[in-house]
C-alpha cells in the first residue's frame, strides 16, 4: 500500500534505529515528548520503544483530545443528548468515553438518539434530512478537526439551516505545550511535534519552544520510519547543541500551514479566556468557542447547558504522567482501579491516551506472571 | 452429580451493549452469571459447541443469534449468516452438521418480500453447506423492535471420530494457521451501514467452513489440536481466550497475517486493527509442528483457501498473553476486545 509500506520498510527502520543508538550519548538520559496521541498510539502499536536504546525515553504528551476533555464537558454534552427532539452526533472516539452516568453508547442503549458521524458535515446532512429535529454536533479535537467544524458552520449559515448547532470543545495545542514547558517539574529534552495539527497551523507557532525554552521540536509523520527519523533529528540537534524547529513531515505539512483553514477558523471561532484540561487544570486562552457571528449555531447559547464540573479523584496522577514525571504504571491507580474498561483518569480513556496505550500494548506482558 | 452452590460474580447493574460485543465484558457476563447458575460438564468448557456422548457417538450442539444491521450487505445477508454461523460453530468442533433449527423474530411491518428473500438465502446456504433446516419457530414483535428481523439458529452435528480437539491438547511449539485474509466481514458491514461515506471493493467472507475442517481432518487429524472461527472480537479475541484457557503464550508474526489491501486501507483510515475485526468465514487452527505443513497445504488446496497461512506459534511463557511481533523487531501485546471497534477520527 503506497505511503504505508515504504514507511514500514524493516531494513530502513533498523538502519535508522542503529543510527539513533550510535548517536545517543550513553552517559546521558534523553526525555523526548511526543505531543500527539496519534504518535503515542503508533509508537506502541509498532513496538518502537523496543527499537530505542534504554536511555532514550519517550514521554507521552497531552495531544489526545478525548483524554484532556474534562468529564463535566461530557456530562454537559450528554445533557443536550437527553433534550427532547435532539439528535446528538459525535465522532466514534467519543462514543465510549464515560460521563458520570455512562458513555454516549450507554445513553443510546437507554434511548437517547445519539449517532456516530465521520465528519461534522454528515451531522449537518442529518439536520437537513430531519427538519423536525434539532441536530447537535459534539465538536472535539485540536486544530486538526477545528477547520471542518468551522467549514460546517459556514455552510449551515450560508444555507440558513437553523436546526443545527455545535457544542464546541475544540482546544489548541500551543498553550498546552507552553503549560508543560512552564511546569516546575518539567524535565524534557525535546519534542516530537504533532503531525495532523501542523498541517493546519504549520511550523511557525512552535518557534517559541526553540527560541524561549531552548528545546528542539521536530514535526513528525505517523509511520514507524517517520517517528524514528524525527527522534534521530532531535538527537542530532542535541548532539550539535542546536535547538530548532524542523519539519520531518514535509510531504504533508507546509511550513506556513493551511491559510484557508486558518481563515475559516478565525471567522467562526474566538478564544475562550480559559478552559479546563483534564490532568493539566485550567489553561488560559487554550480553547475555542463559537464567535458572536455564529451565535445562532452555538449549542451553549441555544440550550441551557448545565455547566457541570467533575474533578478527577485525587489519587489519579494524570498530570504527573502528562508532564513526564511518572510513567503510566507508576500511577497509584494504574491497572488496578483505573483500566480501559473502567477508566478513572483522563489518559486511560482513549486508545491514544498514554495509559490506555501502555495498558493495551505493554502492561499485560509485564503483568502476565502476576495476575493471569 | 452433587448440587453445587456457585454464586454468580457478575454485579453490573444494567446490561449494556458492551456485554454483547464478544469481548471482555461478554466474557465477564458469561462466566459470572450464566456459568455459575447453569454449570454442568457439557457447558463448562465454553467451547463453540457442547459435546454430549450418547451410546458411543459424540454429538455436537450449538446455537447462535443473528442481529446484523443492515440485513443485506455486499457478499451476503442475515439468512446466510444464520446458516454459516451455526454450521461453523459445529465445524470447528470437528462436527459435520446433521440438521439445523431456525427461529425468526420478525418486526411487524417488515415487507414480506424481505422475509422471503432471507428465507431463500437461508435455504440456499443450507443446501450449499449440505444441511437441512428441520424445524423452526416464528414470532412477530411490535413495530420498532427487532430491527426488521432477528434469526436464531441451533444445530446438531456428529463429531468426526478422527477429531480430538480442545485447549487441553494445545502445546508449546504448536503452529497457528488461518484459512484466509481477515477482517473482510466486519469492514464490509461497517461500510454497508453507509454512515462513513467510504466505499471499498469488498465483500463479506461469509461461508461454511465444513470443507476446510474436512481437509484438515483428512490431512492432519492426529496433529490437529484446536479450532475456532474468529467472529465477533476477531482473531485477537479468539486467541486471547485460547492463551488464557490453555495457559500458554501466543506469538504472531504481523507480516504473516493475510489482510486484503482494502481492509488494511479502511483500518488505517479509521484507526482500527484488523485483528479485532469480525470474520464469518475464517478458521483458526492450532496444529502440532510435525503436521503443520500438511495442514497448511490442505487448507490452501480448498477453493477459497489459497491465502491460508501460518501466522504464529504457541509458546510456554508469558502464559495468558498474545504478542504480535512487528517486522522490524518490535513487539506489542494484543489484548481482548473492549467493546465494539469504533472508528477514531481526531
Amino acid at each position: 500500500m503506497r505511503y504505508v509500506d515504504e514507511l514500514r520498510d524493516p531494513r530502513l527502520i533498523r538502519a535508522v534505529a542503529a543510527e539513533i543508538a550510535r548517536l545517543a550519548d550513553p552517559d546521558r538520559h534523553y526525555r523526548i515528548m511526543e505531543v500527539c496521541g496519534g504518535h503515542t498510539h503508533a509508537i506502541y502499536r509498532h513496538g518502537l520503544v523496543e527499537l530505542l536504546p534504554p536511555n532514550v525515553e519517550l514521554i507521552h504528551g497531552p495531544g489526545c483530545p478525548v483524554c484532556v476533555l474534562p468529564m463535566g464537558r461530557i456530562d454537559d454534552g450528554l445533557a443536550l443528548a437527553e433534550q427532547p427532539n435532539v439528535i446528538f452526533t459525535a465522532f466514534g472516539d467519543m462514543m465510549r468515553v464515560p460521563g458520570r452516568r455512562g458513555t454516549p453508547l450507554e445513553y443510546r442503549a437507554r434511548g437517547a438518539d445519539i449517532r456516530m458521524v465521520y465528519s461534522p458535515l454528515d451531522a449537518l446532512k442529518l439536520a437537513q434530512a430531519h427538519p423536525e429535529k434539532h441536530v447537535v454536533f459534539f465538536a472535539i479535537g485540536f486544530e486538526t478537526t477545528a477547520p471542518s467544524t468551522a467549514l460546517t458552520l459556514q455552510k449551515a449559515k450560508a444555507l440558513g439551516i437553523r436546526n443545527f448547532s455545535v457544542f464546541c470543545n475544540h482546544v489548541l495545542i500551543v498553550p498546552a505545550i507552553r503549560a508543560i514547558l512552564d511546569s516546575p517539574d518539567m524535565r524534557l529534552d525535546g519534542f516530537i511535534g504533532p503531525g495532523h495539527v501542523s498541517t493546519v497551523i504549520g511550523c511557525r507557532p512552535y518557534l517559541f519552544v526553540a527560541r524561549d525554552y531552548g528545546k528542539p521540536l521536530v514535526v513528525s509523520g505517523f509511520e514507524p520510519l517517520d517517528i524514528l527519523q524525527s527522534i534521530l533529528m532531535i538527537l542530532r540537534q542535541l548532539a550539535e547543541g542546536r535547538a530548532e524547529v524542523e519539519n520531518q513531515y514535509s510531504r504533508v505539512v507546509p511550513w506556513d500551514g493551511n491559510r484557508a483553514a486558518l481563515a475559516a477558523m478565525a471567522e467562526v471561532f474566538e478564544l475562550r479566556p480559559y478552559f479546563e484540561w483534564r490532568g493539566l487544570g485550567f489553561i488560559s486562552q487554550s480553547a475555542l468557542k463559537i464567535s458572536e457571528a455564529y451565535a445562532d449555531w452555538d449549542a451553549e447559547r441555544q440550550f441551557d447547558v448545565p455547566g457541570v464540573r467533575v474533578t478527577d479523584p485525587k489519587a489519579a496522577q494524570c498530570g504527573e504522567v502528562l508532564k513526564g514525571v511518572l510513567k503510566p504504571p507508576q500511577c497509584k491507580l494504574f491497572g488496578r482501579e483505573c483500566t480501559p474498561e473502567h477508566p478513572i483518569g483522563a489518559l486511560m480513556v482513549s486508545n491514544e491516551g498514554a495509559c490506555a496505550a501502555y495498558y493495551h500494548y505493554v502492561h499485560r506482558l509485564a503483568a502476565a506472571g502476576r495476575d493471569d | 452429580m452433587r448440587e453445587t452452590s456457585v454464586q454468580p460474580t457478575f454485579h453490573d447493574a444494567v446490561i449494556e451493549l458492551v456485554h454483547g460485543a464478544g469481548g471482555k465484558a461478554s466474557r465477564r457476563l458469561i462466566e459470572g452469571l450464566f456459568l455459575p447458575l447453569l454449570a454442568n460438564p457439557a457447558l463448562i468448557p465454553l467451547e463453540d459447541s457442547a459435546i454430549m456422548s450418547i451410546e458411543g457417538l459424540r454429538l455436537a450442539l450449538t446455537t447462535d443469534a443473528f442481529v446484523v444491521k443492515p440485513l443485506r450487505f455486499p457478499g451476503g445477508s442475515i439468512g446466510e449468516l444464520a446458516v454459516h454461523g451455526t454450521v461453523n460453530d459445529l465445524a470447528v468442533s470437528g462436527a459435520r452438521p446433521l440438521g439445523l433449527l431456525a427461529a425468526f423474530i420478525v418486526e411487524a411491518g417488515l415487507p414480506s418480500e424481505v422475509l422471503r428473500a432471507e428465507v431463500e438465502a437461508l435455504a440456499r446456504a443450507a443446501r450449499r453447506a449440505g444441511v437441512s433446516i428441520v424445524g423452526g419457530d416464528t414470532k412477530v414483535v411490535e413495530h420498532g423492535k427487532a430491527d426488521g428481523l432477528y434469526i436464531v439458529t441451533a444445530g446438531v452435528g456428529l463429531v468426526d471420530p478422527r477429531a480430538e480437539l480442545g485447549v487441553h491438547r494445545v502445546r508449546p511449539g504448536d503452529q497457528i494457521l488461518i484459512s484466509g485474509p481477515i477482517g473482510d466481514h466486519g469492514i464490509t458491514v461497517l461500510l454497508a451501514r453507509g454512515e462513513l461515506d467510504l466505499e471499498a471493493d469488498l465483500v463479506s467472507d461469509t461461508r461454511a467452513l465444513t470443507p476446510f475442517v474436512e481437509a484438515l481432518l483428512e490431512a492432519a487429524s492426529p496433529g490437529l489440536h484446536w479450532m475456532r472461527d474468529p467472529t465477533r472480537g476477531g482473531v485477537a479475541t479468539a486467541l486471547n481466550e485460547l492463551a488464557r484457557d490453555a495457559r500458554v503464550a501466543i506469538t504472531l508474526a504481523e507480516e504473516a497475517i493475510p489482510v486484503r489491501d482494502a481492509v488494511r486501507g479502511a483500518c488505517e483510515l479509521l484507526g482500527l486493527d484488523p485483528l479485532y475485526i469480525a470474520n464469518e468465514g475464517q478458521l483458526l487452527a492450532v496444529v502440532d509442528p510435525a503436521w503443520a505443513d500438511a495442514a497448511l497445504a490442505a487448507l490452501q488446496r480448498v477453493p477459497g483457501g489459497e491465502q491460508a497461512a501460518c501466522i504464529g506459534e504457541v509458546q510456554e511463557q508469558p502464559a495468558g498473553v498474545v504478542i504480535v511481533s512487528t517486522p522490524y523487531g518490535g513487539q506489542r501485546v494484543i489484548d481482548m476486545l473492549v467493546g465494539d471497534p469504533l472508528p477514531r477520527i481526531c
